[in-house]
């Protein structure tokens, strides 16, 4: 290398230095940005989403005292079997064809939530299957 | 796009509500569980079909392996062990939104609530609330599956400073909480996934063996407020009301459960119940006599009732006696002896246990009836027939108010003319408390396997 270049080329570094640094203050910026603006958003769902909650407990209620004490074990097995619909997250997850360490998280989550479902689903009808009328 | 996926998940979510209310009859229940089935696939569909989602194959064979396994372990499981399969399946529910966090916390955009680094605040709450419960809801089904199969003691392990650690412990997680939403670190996100297991394990551990038909239900209702959480984070109209139908449901259940052993559930969640044996009823039984029997003695007097009422309990399910107790049954009718059954809402080990079991030995549903229904024709009864129970029978729940299962409903067996009362040994209950039904005139004990003890009978009355 010579001698006079060097200078220039410290020259150069210092400068696509400060240019990365600007980008990273500019993406930096547009995430906080896309936070704020996101969060307006949130706020709607938020309600929307504590609304839908405290109806859905409602009907919870209301559906859940009308089972029957003898089929509270299939109410068991079903409840659980649903709540394996988490699925839906985890397969969000997974979608995308890039593979990362989310993409592995939500694969864990679709195995263990499909264990849940057919299994949960199978066991329940093998129960409903047993309850049988007079003959 | 987004508005259609919103839409079938609106009809999933009402397939999913329509299968809990078939199950208010076991007529409407399989529509039911079909209606449940049918919304499970409209919400995989939707979101199989979603933009975003296009790995087919990973997804596909993850599907696939879970599905197997899930279906393998359903068909091969015995009814007795039902209890414990279900607490197995809360455990991975729990383990499932924990990853769903996971997935959230280390890619944010694909779901729409920020970048990596700078997630949105609220979102980060929901998401640890989501993690935290999974979290507790994974290690302490573990420890209740491990105390229904067997594994660990069903005795409940108390430590001094117990609840004191609890507490601290639980006053860190949402400290931990509060820093992750404000430093956005990954290391408090794991911290506080690693204090939410410990939390599960610490929760379980002091609650008896008896209690657990509450631990089930109380698990079963977590599992759902994590689905739930987790539907915050991810905005999910369909996990938040599966979530709080589950949640709901787990604590009406629990809510039962308390009911029926007339505890509070602030009691059971602080657990050390039915540890030691307790000395309350001491002062020795030495005068008292115990009145025992033969098979042969008990068929006699079966062939000679004419209304007979048995009275299940976990033993049963123990002994695998269903069938053997239902052939008795059988028999009996043949004689033309009136056979009913009566069912307290925490016999067994979860709720609705010994209805399943006896729908299992072909017991035809209206012939099991529960607490209420049933507990006033005891008085008209010729024979009480109790197998497997214990203390949902003891008299002392009524007339000895320093008894710890005094208030407790219990049904009324003492009040039948003779009292059939199968046991192992004179060993107290679950509750670890002394029943003086087994001193009453009217009682007479079988002493025996339940199982062996239902045949022997059958074949007397076949002699």
């Amino acid at each position: 290398m010579d001698q006079p270049n060097f200078p220039a080329s410290v020259e150069q570094l210092k400068q696509s230095v400060d240019t990365l640094g600007h980008q990273v203050d500019k993406l930096y910026g547009q995430a906080a940005a896309m936070a704020v603006q996101h969060s307006g958003a949130e706020q709607t769902f938020l309600v929307m989403g504590i609304t839908v909650f405290v109806l859905a407990i409602f009907v919870g209620y209301y559906v859940v005292w009308h089972v029957t004490p003898a089929l509270h074990s299939p109410l068991m097995s079903v409840t659980n079997a649903i709540s394996s619909v988490i699925v839906v997250g985890a397969v969000i997850a997974a979608g995308p064809a890039m593979f990362g360490v989310s993409q592995i998280f939500g694969l864990a989550a679709i195995v263990l939530a499909s264990i849940n479902i057919f299994g949960g689903f199978i066991v329940s009808q093998r129960m409903l299957a047993m309850f049988r009328k007079k003959k | 796009m987004e508005t259609w996926s919103a839409l079938a998940y609106l009809v999933a979510a009402i397939c999913f509500i329509m299968a809990l209310r078939g199950l208010s009859s076991p007529v409407s229940a399989r529509s039911g569980l079909t209606f449940a089935v049918v919304g499970m696939v409209i919400a995989m569909g939707t979101t199989l079909a979603m933009p975003g989602v296009v790995s087919y194959g990973p997804i596909g064979a993850a599907i696939a392996l879970g599905g197997v396994i899930g279906a393998v372990i359903a068909l091969r499981i015995k009814m007795t062990a039902l209890p414990q399969l279900v607490a197995a399946f809360h455990s991975l529910v729990g383990l499932a939104a924990v990853f769903v966090a996971a997935a959230a916390f280390t890619n944010p955009a694909a779901y729409g609530i920020g970048v990596p680094g700078a997630i949105l605040p609220g979102s980060l709450i929901e998401m640890s609330l989501g993690t935290a419960i999974g979290a507790i809801t994974f290690t302490g089904s573990i420890i209740a599956f491990a105390k229904l199969q067997g594994l660990v003691s069903g005795s409940p392990v108390t430590f001094k400073g117990q609840h004191a650690l609890n507490a601290v412990l639980g006053i860190t997680l949402v400290a931990l909480i509060v820093m992750l939403v404000v430093t956005n670190a990954a290391m408090a996100y794991v911290l506080v996934v690693l204090l939410s297991l410990v939390l599960g394990v610490l929760i379980i551990i002091p609650i008896g063996g008896a209690d657990m038909p509450v631990v089930v239900s109380m698990l079963n209702s977590y599992s759902g407020w994590a689905a739930c959480g987790i539907g915050f984070t991810l905005e999910n109209n369909l996990l938040i009301i599966t979530g709080s139908l589950v949640g709901s449901s787990g604590a009406i259940l629990s809510y039962i459960m308390c009911k029926g052993m007339n505890r509070s559930f602030i009691s059971v969640i602080l657990g050390g119940f039915g540890g030691e044996s307790v000395a309350g009823v001491a002062g020795g039984h030495g005068d008292k006599i115990v009145k025992s029997g033969s098979a042969e003695d008990a068929a006699f007097i079966l062939k000679n009732a004419s209304s007979v009422i048995i009275v299940p309990g976990y033993g049963m399910a123990v002994a695998q006696a269903q069938h053997a107790l239902r052939e008795m049954g059988d028999t009996l009718k043949k004689e033309g002896v009136s056979v009913r059954y009566a069912i307290h809402p925490v016999a067994g080990r979860m709720p609705g246990h010994m209805n399943v079991l006896l729908a299992e030995a072909n017991v035809p549903y209206e012939d099991v009836q529960e607490l209420d229904e049933i507990n006033r024709d005891f008085a008209q009864t010729d024979v009480a027939f109790v197998i497997g129970a214990n203390d949902i029978t003891n008299p002392a729940a009524k007339n000895d108010p320093t008894s710890p299962i005094y208030g407790m409903p219990i049904l009324d067996v003492e009040k039948a003319r003779t009292v059939l009362f199968i046991k192992r040994s004179m060993a107290s209950g679950y509750a670890g408390i002394e029943n003086e039904l087994f001193y009453y005139d009217n009682t007479m004990m079988l002493f025996g396997d339940a199982k062996k003890m239902c045949e022997d009978i059958i074949k007397s009355l076949e002699a």
